[in-house]
């Protein structure tokens, strides 16, 4: 019986983890760092964002579109939320939900952001929204407010 | 008229590669901006002081919000050793209503701001300086009526809490420029909020 109750809790808690996203907070930019330095064939995008920057809300529907589209193809894509604040977890879970966001989400809580700006791209001032496009042959930050047009289209020129 | 027409392009390209804004060590052109109390500030106006500490910040965004305490405290700190704070709100006013002169007014007043806070309507002060992002520090040093350039970046190494705050740059700058040194780091980054600007 009691087997059975740790079964089933267990069946029950991966349930859980599969069907809503589960968002992790690092409040160490070293944790994320890996994530814009993998070196395989994959053409990774990431994405720096907040709940409250509406130039980034604008565009997430985009890399929700970019998702789909190459989701047969090696792309990945991450959004790193720069939300901060109490409620930070919970007001990014919302909007991921009420969004449909199908990419990965973490939160970034480093708020020394003059040691890591540099380490994502020296391109980069701080503003947001900002995307880092790179494969093993490619490699350009972008400081600037994405369309599906133009994503696409670097995305589909980079992809292996 | 090939000519014209070429070195015309030429000279839209350089201006449109070289107009990245102020690097350290640039005189600041000047500029003269409403501010909310109607009247009209330049920084010329500054002339008598040893330098000024711009601020490009705004109402709407919440790394402004966060540090905007700590933007009145250097105003408290510095004024009165000749380091006063000059805030520009660059955003366009009908992309976020939140900055509009009216919310601007208002938000000084319920802060009870101690330093002009000017609008930069036509968005041309901030593309000369080269901000990118709310906030952004410029602090300038008056050598003999030119305003030089010698820090620009964040106020300090945290923008959600004061009391976490290691490093204070802008502090630290102004510090160094009182006692005759450059400021060390002269540069600095932080996340912010893109200015908004219907033109890009």
């Amino acid at each position: 019986m009691r087997v059975l109750f740790f079964l089933g809790l267990f069946i029950f808690l991966f349930a859980e983890g599969v069907s809503s996203q589960e968002i992790p907070v690092y409040s160490n930019f070293k944790k994320v760092e890996y994530l814009l330095h993998k070196d395989t064939d994959t053409t990774y995008v990431i994405n720096f964002w907040a709940t409250w920057c509406a130039p980034c809300v604008k565009e997430m529907p985009a890399f929700n579109r970019l998702h789909e589209e190459f989701k047969n193809e090696p792309l990945d894509i991450t959004l790193i939320s720069l939300d901060f604040g109490s409620s930070a977890v919970e007001r990014v879970k919302k909007f991921s939900e009420k969004h449909g966001i199908k990419s990965r989400i973490v939160i970034l809580d480093d708020p020394d952001s003059n040691s890591w700006i540099n380490k994502v791209s020296p391109e980069w001032s701080g503003a947001l929204p900002g995307t880092l496009i790179y494969n093993q042959d490619f490699r350009k930050f972008y400081e600037k407010e994405f369309n599906y047009k133009e994503l696409y289209h670097i995305v589909k020129s980079k992809i292996k | 008229m090939k000519k014209i027409v070429l070195s015309a392009v030429l000279v839209l390209i350089s201006v449109m590669v070289f107009s990245q804004g102020y690097e350290i060590g640039d005189k600041a052109k000047n500029f003269r901006l409403k501010n909310v109390d109607d009247s009209y500030v330049s920084l010329s106006d500054y002339e008598d002081e040893k330098g000024v500490i711009v601020v490009f910040t705004c109402n709407h965004c919440p790394y402004a919000q966060a540090w905007e305490d700590r933007i009145i405290g250097l105003d408290k700190k510095f004024d009165k050793k000749g380091y006063p704070v000059v805030a520009i709100q660059p955003n366009d006013t009908e992309m976020y209503p939140d900055d509009s002169f009216e919310n601007m007014k208002k938000r000084a007043e319920e802060k009870n701001y101690t330093f002009p806070y000017l609008i930069d309507k036509k968005q041309e002060v901030y593309k000369e300086f080269g901000a990118t992002r709310t906030p952004h520090l410029f602090i300038l040093e008056n050598q003999e009526g030119e305003f030089i350039v010698q820090y620009i970046g964040a106020p300090d190494d945290n923008y959600k809490d004061a009391d976490a705050v290691e490093k204070h740059y802008a502090a630290n700058a102004v510090n160094s420029l009182l006692n005759g040194n450059k400021p060390e780091p002269a540069k600095t980054k932080a996340i912010g909020c893109s200015i908004k600007d219907k033109s890009k």
